[in-house]
């Protein structure tokens, strides 16, 4: 696609998701508002390891692990009463960044299969470590006391709440394009590419792979902090094994290493989800097949629709 | 803290350590030998503890079920290499990694819908239940020693096979060149579908011994799968003596941690806090484990030799 080709596309997906609310409640279908607002929060989470998977060549199987420090940063402060919305997010990010940083620091000395197994690994430890702290519901998880509030911005409204995500997902891709092709975003790709020379022109990536995985581990945080807000409720589900590999087939379907790709990837395998579930309660048994064809013959994912020439 | 207990606990933990072998020595040859990270071998343990269990409710006969949940198992492993994985050992891992999660999901609703999404609670037969007198006052269940010796045994035989037969020869030549054993005119496809079948047919087994211990339900699988991973990062990947080691490692350690942590911290803190973080820290201890293993040896205890 074209530049120009490239920003109408951009213009007019905008203008789809900012006409859902007016539409639905139009048709008054709230739960297509629902449902576009969970996917836009999880294509948020995606884009962030869109950043690390898809330009960073870091295949990270743990980053649901971010979802649920970023929710039960909000959760728990807010079960202890403290309710304002820029310090439980403040903490969702600085804690999901402080936790990436560990994860990080650990497992980008390693590389290929042992990454993937110990980013598994580390994400169980933290599901195990929700599962076993009473405090906070255990396996059953807790309620959320309250929203998060800022001032002037009531996310009790489902249509500004809707608003709210999908201004963060703005931001966030906006600023992901803006880092990927940044200096800093030139070495996470350059390393993917090819490590040896990388160094050879003196660069050591590993500064720079474990700040991208600490930024996109901060981002799934935020992420984790409207997921939270979104479903009222926390349980150490969020950090699930499966969501990770969910995480990992929204960048693989929606095409590796492409800004809008991540997006993309949410709305195919959230919809598809929803479309199967509503047909049968049996659908994993299709789900699953269908990805496993996708990663057979379906390399380069929806945005390689768009872009035949890259 | 008596004797008794701790020689008890660290019994239960040899046999979590021998399954968590028999999981990862198929894991870890199917990496080793054909470059592929199998996600789905947890779906093999499951379908090995399903079949067992069908198969020895319907024909009343406790071994007729084992090897027919052997049997099954290994056509199950053998019919998902020809269809699925065989064209996978190319790809990267991102790609294999994402296929066999597709595999769970079917694998896991599969299940459900033949059998349902309630546990499944199996009994073992009158013979191997019932305790044996180790030493006095050291009474232990029968079923577990007979899971031990299984084990053991099975990973003797394993290491014969590889390290002391003609198969096992090509095993081994395989995993260091396999288009040079291909050049030499080893029909190399079979040969990976051998190793894969019997591969799964290991993971079936343990699946199969743990059915009446612990539940039988879709998904079981996946939590054993990832004990196995951090089993095979802290041994070396494609190592079968890093296979063992590292089993036992982690079984030994998840094991007595469980039992012993909260004590132990009672002594340093106060009850409450042992009482809350006991149990945290237990659940937590083989991961951190794992990551100190590899800030000292990021290529894990055994690296890889087989």
């Amino acid at each position: 696609m074209s530049p120009r080709n490239r920003a109408i596309a951009l213009g007019l997906g905008l203008l789809l998701l900012a006409a859902v609310p007016p539409v639905a409640s139009l048709f008054n279908q709230p739960f297509y508002l629902d449902l576009v607002r969970r996917i836009m929060i999880f294509a948020i989470a995606a884009a962030s390891l869109n950043l690390i998977l898809g330009y960073g060549g870091m295949v990270s199987f743990g980053h649901a692990a971010y979802l649920g420090v970023g929710g039960y940063a909000v959760g728990v402060l807010a079960h202890y009463g403290v309710v304002d919305g820029i310090v439980q997010w403040a903490l969702a990010i600085g804690a999901s960044a402080l936790v990436a940083l560990v994860i990080g620091a650990v497992s980008i000395r390693t590389s290929g299969v042992y990454f993937i197994m110990i980013t598994l690994a580390f994400t169980q430890m933290l599901y195990y470590l929700g599962i076993s702290v009473e405090e906070f519901g255990g396996d059953d998880g807790m309620r959320l006391a309250a929203k998060s509030r800022f001032p002037g911005v009531d996310l009790n409204d489902a249509s500004v709440f809707y608003y709210l995500v999908l201004a963060v997902l703005v931001l966030v891709l906006f600023l992901g394009h803006r880092l990927v092709n940044s200096r800093f975003g030139m070495v996470i790709r350059a390393a993917r590419s090819n490590e040896t020379r990388t160094r050879a022109i003196g660069v050591s990536p590993y500064r720079y792979r474990l700040a991208a995985f600490v930024i996109a581990g901060a981002v799934c945080g935020l992420a984790g902090a409207l997921l939270v807000n979104h479903t009222a409720y926390l349980t150490p589900e969020f950090m699930n094994w499966t969501r990770s590999g969910e995480l990992m087939f929204m960048v693989i379907l929606g095409g590796m290493g492409s800004v809008a790709g991540p997006v993309l990837g949410a709305f195919a395998l959230l919809v598809l989800e929803d479309l199967l579930s509503g047909w049968t309660q049996h659908w994993q048994i299709v789900l699953g097949p269908l990805l496993v064809l996708s990663v057979l013959f379906f390399r380069r994912g929806l945005a390689g629709l768009f872009d035949k020439n890259e | 803290m008596n004797l008794i207990l701790v020689l008890e606990q660290t019994l239960n933990g040899l046999q979590l350590g021998v399954m968590l072998f028999l999981m990862a020595a198929g894991l870890t040859l199917v990496f080793g030998i054909m470059n592929l990270v199998n996600l789905a071998h947890g779906s093999f343990y499951m379908v090995g503890a399903y079949l067992a269990t069908y198969f020895y409710q319907l024909t009343g006969s406790y071994w007729l079920g084992v090897l027919l949940g052997l049997a099954g198992t290994l056509v199950v492993g053998v019919a998902v290499e020809l269809v699925a994985l065989r064209t996978l050992y190319e790809r990267d891992h991102l790609d294999q990694v994402l296929a066999t999660f597709g595999l769970i999901l079917f694998f896991n609703e599969l299940a459900a819908m033949v059998w349902g999404r309630a546990a499944l609670y199996t009994n073992i037969p009158e013979y191997l239940s019932g305790h044996v007198e180790l030493l006095p006052g050291l009474r232990y269940p029968l079923y577990r020693l007979v899971i031990i010796v299984v084990g053991l045994a099975v990973a003797g035989l394993l290491w014969f096979v590889v390290a002391r037969t003609r198969l096992g020869m090509l095993i081994r030549a395989g995993a260091s060149n396999r288009a040079m054993v291909a050049a030499l005119g080893v029909n190399i496809r079979l040969l990976y579908t051998l190793v894969f079948g019997f591969g799964a047919a290991l993971a079936g087994l343990a699946g199969l011994m743990a059915g009446p211990i612990y539940v039988v339900q879709p998904g079981m699988g996946e939590l054993i799968l990832i004990e196995v991973f951090v089993v095979i990062v802290i041994g070396g990947i494609g190592s079968i003596r890093g296979a063992l080691a590292g089993a036992l490692i982690v079984g030994m350690v998840d094991t007595l941690g469980r039992a012993f942590l909260k004590p132990a911290l009672a002594t340093v803190l106060s009850p409450v806090a042992a009482q809350a973080a006991g149990p945290a820290l237990a659940s937590m201890l083989i991961y951190l484990l794992m990551a100190v293993v590899l800030a000292l040896k990021p290529q894990g205890l055994f690296p890889a030799r087989l």
